[in-house]
């Protein structure tokens, strides 16, 4: 634990100081003071973040998470040369990594929400869920990046992947929903959809999110679909274990791999 | 039938292990390598490679390109796990318990710190995560005149300073252990003239040091022992002076010339 939080303390500045992370802050924020500016209340400029935060969280966790792990390697393997243990230091790079991605998005996209004061208390729920569901869709997707740094050794295979696994996850997946949902339109399909929301954790993401707000109904299928059938709050109960299960998976996973791999 | 004979040097600084030499051979020896197999998938990089290096004694680890040098640094140092064989730091099995590190001093081939730390923080970064009462020996930090450097982001700074960095690292703690893998790489002459006088200082005061190179000649007034791998296997492990003896040549660089062509045939 105290090699973790050492990792941790010089980690966090380094990332914290870091073009990319500085860059991602500043670009939700644009985003987001933007939208509250030309786009009118809080709620709907809430809407439309929604859909940036679903694009651009998992790209930004997934893309820069694997790139700043591959460029680590050589330090890493100076650390490994301490005597230090391999599961503290992992720990350290994880959290290292995901809380000042985390932070970022806090910042930029809640900040002008604060300066504008567009909070009020009907929509103090969306906005937290807004940005508990992009913190979570952090950590989730950080651990996803983790697990393709430590398992693919190359960097451009690995940095492939870590796309590959973007596009699947916020594009591909909701054109696969559409398809299974025409192609099947005579059967009911309410539950094999909530099975297919729970694998992904973008529209987990979504759901989340659409529970929140009044207008589920609107923005597909699966929001309606998990409404109808747990509730909003077992449902957003649901879909919260479900996104820390896609964190705490992948996190295992690759936990287990540096413990053992060869560096 | 590759292992070596402990070798002793006439003093050593560790009573400790000066006490048992006369009833325990292997005391002599700070790494001990027993029966090391590695594969990295269908490549074999390690075959049975038995080995000591001899304490207070500088120790080169030769070979041409893939000859496993590296992987034999890597599992000394617990980065990469053998297949079969185990591996004596200073009389302690390595076996996942990453205390025995606490005496080595490492300097890896290529010197990458996190880019938007500054010098200072990465050297605070190593010595909080050894425990701050560690003693540190900035020697080499000074004679280097990094002091200056020290106070901007990683990310400025020149290769060659960087490498500087990397080797002031490994001699900050006082390592009784130093391993350097290619320590001349990227120096200029005076720098890498300055690491020697380090590494001869180190040796002198009981250190013991294990090191890689290419470039055999620069070598040559520093190394005790060789340790010559050819495609994963022990070709040669003794003294120097034993390797001239049996090759007929003075100079080590024609001398593992001589090596590997024994070796081709």
């Amino acid at each position: 634990m105290k090699t973790t939080l050492k990792v941790l303390k010089y980690e966090l500045e380094d990332v914290r100081r870091s073009r990319g992370v500085l860059a991602y802050s500043l670009v939700l924020l644009a985003v987001s003071e933007g939208l509250l500016r030309f786009g009118g209340s809080g709620p709907k400029a809430m809407l439309s973040l929604l859909s940036v935060v679903l694009l651009l969280v998992p790209l930004v966790s997934l893309v820069f998470g694997t790139m700043y792990l591959y460029n680590a390697r050589d330090f890493t393997e100076l650390l490994l040369a301490q005597p230090v243990r391999r599961g503290a230091l992992f720990r350290g790079l994880y959290l290292g990594l995901s809380l000042p991605l985390a932070a970022g998005l806090v910042i930029g996209v809640g900040a002008p929400f604060l300066w504008h004061m567009s909070v009020d208390e009907s929509s103090a729920g969306a906005f937290l869920a807004l940005l508990g569901t992009g913190v979570l869709l952090t950590f989730a997707f950080t651990a996803v990046a983790s697990l393709t740094a430590v398992t693919i050794d190359d960097r451009a295979r690995g940095l492939g992947a870590a796309i590959l696994a973007w596009l699947l996850a916020a594009v591909v997946y909701d054109g696969l929903i559409l398809l299974v949902v025409t192609l099947f339109a005579d059967y009911p399909l309410e539950r094999p959809l909530l099975g297919l929301t729970l694998l992904n954790p973008v529209d987990l993401g979504r759901v989340l999110l659409l529970l929140r707000f009044d207008t589920a109904a609107l923005m597909g299928y699966t929001g309606v679909v998990f409404e109808r059938f747990f509730g909003t709050i077992w449902g957003t109960s649901v879909a919260v274990g479900a996104l820390l299960l896609w964190t705490a998976v992948p996190f295992v996973l690759s936990l287990w791999r540096f413990r053992t791999k060869d560096f | 039938m590759t292992a070596m004979e402990p070798r002793f040097r006439e003093m050593t600084t560790d009573s400790a292990a000066a006490g048992r030499l006369h009833v325990l051979g292997s005391a002599a020896a700070i790494v001990e390598l027993r029966g090391l197999s590695k594969r990295f998938g269908q490549r074999t990089v390690l075959r049975a490679v038995d080995c000591a290096v001899g304490r207070g004694r500088v120790t080169a680890v030769l070979g041409p390109n893939a000859a496993g040098k590296s992987t034999l640094i890597k599992v000394i140092l617990g980065m990469v796990r053998p297949d079969a064989g185990e591996v004596l730091v200073d009389g302690v099995l390595v076996d996942g318990d990453p205390g025995y590190r606490a005496v080595i001093g490492y300097m890896p081939q290529a010197a990458r710190f996190p880019e938007n730390l500054t010098g200072r923080k990465v050297v605070a970064m190593l010595r909080d995560l050894r425990g701050s009462a560690t003693p540190v020996d900035t020697t080499l930090l000074d004679e280097f005149g990094l002091a200056e450097e020290l106070d901007k982001p990683v990310r400025t700074l020149s290769g060659g300073t960087r490498q500087k960095l990397n080797a002031a690292i490994a001699f900050l703690f006082r390592p009784s252990l130093l391993i350097l893998d290619e320590p001349t790489a990227g120096l200029d002459p005076i720098a890498s003239g300055l690491l020697k006088d380090r590494i001869l200082a180190a040796a002198r005061s009981g250190a013991s040091v294990i090191l890689t190179s290419h470039v055999l000649s620069e070598l040559e007034d520093l190394v005790d022992d060789v340790v010559f791998l050819l495609d994963g296997a022990v070709r040669f492990a003794g003294p120097l002076e034993r390797l001239r003896r049996e090759t007929g040549e003075a100079r080590l660089e024609r001398a593992i010339a001589g090596l590997m062509r024994r070796g081709a045939r």
